[in-house]
């Protein structure tokens, strides 16, 4: 297990005050000068060879990111950072954790990393419904500011540079990296065609890097503690340490930091008092956020959490919103419910996807009471194979997934359901 | 994809908001959105401007508010916008009420993570009660909606009424947040564990004891 003495977020839980005191006490903000004067590539060099890998979803190395924004604006466009804090992939609750009990880690990796890829101003992007959390959010800035930590001379660095909020108004598709910087540009969340990526041309045209809000908030920590410590922790490639989320069918259900690679017995037995009923109870888990397949429950007791582990199981890691199932769930609306959602969250600009989520979700709604015929079994993944790929963005990709999981592990289930209510029918018949 | 359409443009809807203005404050509030943009950007401050605008027809009307037509107009003159690009942001997020809601808009959580920890029942709960989606109940206290994930699936089922949140929910205590509510009173807000402070885990925390007496500094022991 992870030792006290080795997590990031301390206040994770908010026994003890936000506030930029506490959070100096606690060890923010401790001479982030001399962070920044070993210089802007160093700073990068440490954070690719820490092993950080984005912990939005998609695990892009985030040091490599950074690398990809230009080191000098040879037409006057200025370079911004964006952060994603838009966290809305059901089973995810971690960003939130941070944004409300420390949010002075985020704002400080924000300077540090916006420093590095030479930014001049930090967009956090958070989403609408975390009101509360935006007020503590606001509030920290603007103690961040009235202190000279943010703004002009930064810290004492000689950077000059702005943290802004920026609230959304409930549209999951705005944490797609494209479709938030069109939302801060004051339109529809629609993501764009890439290229061009938005290290070249991303809000207002500029140079823009989206992260997301637990790889910034990382930051300041791990340049503090050295690259070889953050990688002290997880298997190779999978390196540092990570808040899992546990919700759904586990006695104690939590927000936690742990290592990477940890085991998911160990996560759950240490963290969350075990599975409800016991193992024996376990049905399945969607262990990365909504978006990824589900894995059935005897296949996942020792699986490794992080992505190489989850990924082998044809699942992913995702967000670590892990979602646990145990023998009391009707699996086939779990997964029903989550084509609903994606439905109603496609923001209509592809044509695969603003019509297969609504057909998909139809077809699963059926299938719950087994009103279906088995052949639109495979229909129905054929046309989850019509949808992936063929979208913009991934969110056609993330609405494909969850069904493809059920179809692969629970289609028995599925044509009991049909043979059940056909036989039933029949005999209503006679 | 979510259907909405704006309330119809009636002569009743124009005499009632017809030359509605910002007030001073709100004014202040909307110069400081922004300028958080850069010059010839203000176009970004069209949704901090409308849920400034929604807010303050909420606290016009005791509900928490919506953007009547001519609320919009004015949003985009105020922007230098057309009206159509403003339509689109109203409708496309959901947060913006297009019709007139209730003073307390009930929100229950439906997705996945709040399904398997019993928010069938916390439906139930509100319809029992007789609030229905789309539509604001007799008194005008009560308006009701399912929504998607709203991210504390930790603490699930959860519910957000206005600008707060209450979570690990059961029918019974869903009640008594709306009971309290109707009474006037103002309801704990976050979890409705006993005992429990956040998204630690339920009866005691695994990780980081120091923590919950005191602020410790841990690097001490780095």
């Amino acid at each position: 297990m992870l030792a006290d003495k080795d997590r990031i977020f301390t206040n994770v839980y908010g026994f003890q005050s936000p506030g930029l005191a506490a959070a100096q006490a606690r060890g923010d903000w401790d001479n982030t000068k001399k962070l920044m004067e070993v210089g802007q590539d160093a700073i990068i060099e440490e954070i690719k060879a820490s092993g950080l890998r984005g912990r939005g979803g998609a695990g892009f190395p985030t040091g490599m990111k950074w690398s990809f924004m230009p080191k000098e604006s040879k037409d006057g466009r200025p370079s911004f950072l964006v952060i994603n804090a838009d966290e809305s992939e059901p089973g995810s609750c971690k960003d939130r954790e941070i944004i409300r009990h420390d949010p002075h880690k985020l704002i400080e990796g924000a300077l540090v990393a916006g420093f590095a890829m030479r930014a001049r101003a930090a967009y956090i992007y958070i989403r609408g419904e975390y009101i509360r959390e935006a007020e503590a959010l606001q509030k920290a800035i603007d103690e961040a500011y009235d202190a000279g930590l943010v703004g002009k001379n930064a810290s004492g660095s000689g950077y000059d540079f702005d943290v802004f909020m920026h609230r959304g108004a409930g549209a999951y598709i705005c944490g797609e990296e494209t479709a938030m910087i069109e939302s801060l540009e004051g339109k529809k969340g629609q993501p764009r065609l890439k290229p061009p990526f938005p290290a070249g041309a991303g809000l207002y045209g500029c140079p823009t890097t989206v992260n997301n809000v637990e790889s910034i908030a990382v930051v300041p920590t791990i340049l503090r503690r050295g690259a070889s410590w953050f990688a002290s922790f997880g298997r190779e490639n999978n390196k540092g340490t990570k808040l899992f989320q546990i919700s759904g069918h586990v006695n104690k259900p939590c927000v936690v930091e742990e290592a990477m690679s940890i085991t998911f017995e160990e996560l759950i037995e240490k963290h969350c008092g075990g599975i409800r009923g016991g193992w024996d109870n376990l049905l399945a888990v969607i262990p990365g956020g909504s978006s990824v397949p589900l894995v059935p429950g005897e296949q996942i007791r020792s699986a490794h959490m992080d992505f190489d582990g989850l990924k082998e199981l044809g699942s992913g890691l995702g967000t670590a919103g892990v979602i646990v199932m145990d023998k009391s769930t009707d699996i086939v609306r779990a997964i029903s419910r989550l084509s609903y959602f994606y439905k109603h969250e496609s923001c209509g600009q592809c044509t695969p996807c603003r019509e297969g989520t609504g057909w998909m979700w139809r077809v699963m709604k059926r299938l719950e009471t087994g009103a279906a015929e088995v052949e639109e079994i495979d229909m129905l993944y054929n046309v989850t194979k019509q949808v992936e790929g063929h979208t913009i963005c991934a969110l056609g990709d993330a609405a494909a997934w969850p069904i493809q999981g059920l179809l692969k592990h629970f289609r028995p289930e599925l044509e009991r359901r049909i043979a059940e209510r056909a036989g039933a029918m029949a005999e209503a018949a006679e | 994809m979510a259907a909405r359409k704006i309330a119809a443009d009636t002569p009743e809807l124009r005499a009632q908001w017809g030359g509605w203005t910002f007030t001073d404050e709100n004014r202040e509030k909307a110069d400081w959105h922004i300028k958080k943009y850069p010059e010839g950007r203000q176009k970004s401050a069209v949704m901090p401007l409308l849920d400034l605008a929604q807010r303050q027809v909420g606290a016009e009307t005791q509900t928490q508010g919506w953007l009547p037509l001519p609320v919009m107009e004015y949003v985009a003159a105020y922007l230098d916008m057309p009206i159509i690009r403003v339509l689109e942001v109203a409708t496309f997020y959901t947060m913006y009420n297009l019709e007139p809601v209730g003073k307390f808009h009930v929100q229950v959580c439906g997705t996945t993570p709040c399904m398997l920890r019993g928010s069938d029942e916390l439906i139930s709960a509100c319809k029992k009660r007789g609030m229905k989606a789309g539509h604001v109940s007799d008194d005008g206290l009560w308006s009701f909606t399912e929504v998607e994930c709203m991210g504390n699936c930790a603490t699930a089922p959860m519910v957000q009424i206005n600008d707060d949140n209450y979570e690990d929910l059961t029918a019974e205590r869903l009640d008594a947040v709306l009971d309290a509510l109707a009474e006037g009173k103002t309801p704990k807000t976050g979890t409705q564990e006993p005992g429990r402070h956040t998204s630690e885990p339920a009866g005691g925390v695994t990780s980081l004891p120091e923590m919950v007496e005191s602020n410790h500094d841990y690097r001490g022991e780095w």
